[in-house]
């Protein structure tokens, strides 16, 4: 009797699954290794970041004062700008950068890009992610929702499938996170470099041999917010180390 | 003497004699070299030759080798005599060398 109820209870737990921090998922070397500057070569992008930041005429620092003063910035991207475009940290510093300091973009993946979103994340490290998903962000939102949830490729595999029902298990040698972006932009070992979370979902894409959209486009900036939702309250961990 | 990224972790001030670890991180590609049918050829570019100086003297030196990864880590113990700057030169084929200090107080 009493075991047919624990049976009963066992899917609920299931859904009820807690998402767990990406951190919780890395093997005990790369956790301490994440958690030492002096020995994770993701604060070298910080390093650089930091000195960018004071770079130019305006620099960012002409306006935004010290760097400091991005402390939880972070936690807060993607955001829908007030022209109802969806930002993520990525594509705010582009804005700036054209908008504001009248320069070229730096472009997706450019050492000047990765170096600074690696700065002004890191000094979000630690602090809860809390996007907004209401008004103006609810419908991207449910576009990554409905990307989140929709088998792709030729694996046919939503993400969830590894994502949430599986993880925890081991896929290939690795073990499978609740696939939350807080560590990124991450040094991940595989790269030899430190990377954005686009280039990462690329990488999804291509291992359930789905399409893989580019750096920066709509749908992987939906899946970054919904996301973000799913890690609203767990620890930013950029720069992040990843396999 | 050209600029480097490098992260140089030791501790601010130590007593004399005692044993102090130096963490070093460098940013450099380590490029082993491209040599394939339908790739654009690379030539190698490593840091080849690494070592620190300390109160006039060579406390470490290694030799870094194309199998050795991007943005390499080194960490060594030497002990703290004076105090000084701790000079870190990488030397990168070609004849480039790169040159970081760190200082230690020595009380």
């Amino acid at each position: 009797m009493k075991l047919a109820a624990l049976l009963a209870l066992l899917p609920c737990m299931a859904l009820a699954q807690d998402i767990r921090p990406s951190r919780d998922y890395l093997a005990p070397e790369l956790r301490a290794m994440q958690d030492d500057p002096s020995r994770h070569p993701g604060w070298l992008w910080v390093d650089e970041g930091e000195a960018l930041w004071a770079r130019g005429a305006p620099s960012c620092a002409s306006c935004h004062g010290d760097i400091a003063r991005m402390a939880g910035v972070a936690t807060r991207y993607p955001a829908v700008a007030p022209d109802g475009a969806l930002l993520n940290l990525e594509g705010r510093i582009e804005r700036c950068r054209t908008d504001h300091q009248h320069q070229p973009a730096f472009g997706y993946e450019s050492e000047a890009l990765l170096s600074l979103t690696a700065a002004i994340a890191a000094r979000s490290r630690g602090m809860p992610v809390n996007v907004t998903t209401t008004g103006p962000a609810a419908p991207f939102l449910d576009a990554g929702r409905r990307f989140y949830e929709t088998r792709q490729g030729q694996l046919n595999l939503a993400c969830g499938q590894c994502h949430n029902e599986n993880a925890g298990r081991r896929l290939r040698g690795d073990l499978i996170s609740n696939g939350l972006g807080t560590g990124y932009p991450a040094y991940r070992l595989e790269w030899n470099t430190l990377g954005s979370l686009h280039r990462r979902l690329r990488a999804c894409s291509l291992g359930v041999r789905a399409t893989q959209f580019p750096l920066g486009s709509p749908e992987y900036l939906a899946l970054e917010l919904y996301l973000a939702s799913r890690a609203n309250g767990l620890p930013v961990e950029a720069p992040g180390l990843r396999r | 003497m050209a600029e480097i990224t490098a992260r140089i972790t030791l501790p601010t001030s130590a007593r004399r004699g005692e044993v102090v670890t130096v963490r070093v991180l460098v940013r450099h590609p380590m490029e082993r070299a491209v040599d394939a049918p339908g790739l654009t050829p690379l030539p190698r570019r490593i840091l080849h030759s690494f070592r620190v100086t300390y109160a006039g003297a060579e406390v470490f030196r290694a030799a870094l080798s194309p199998g050795i990864t991007a943005n390499p880590y080194v960490e060594f113990t030497t002990v703290a005599v004076e105090t000084g700057a701790m000079v870190f030169e990488w030397e990168e084929d070609g004849g480039t060398i790169y040159r970081r200090e760190a200082q230690l107080t020595v009380a």
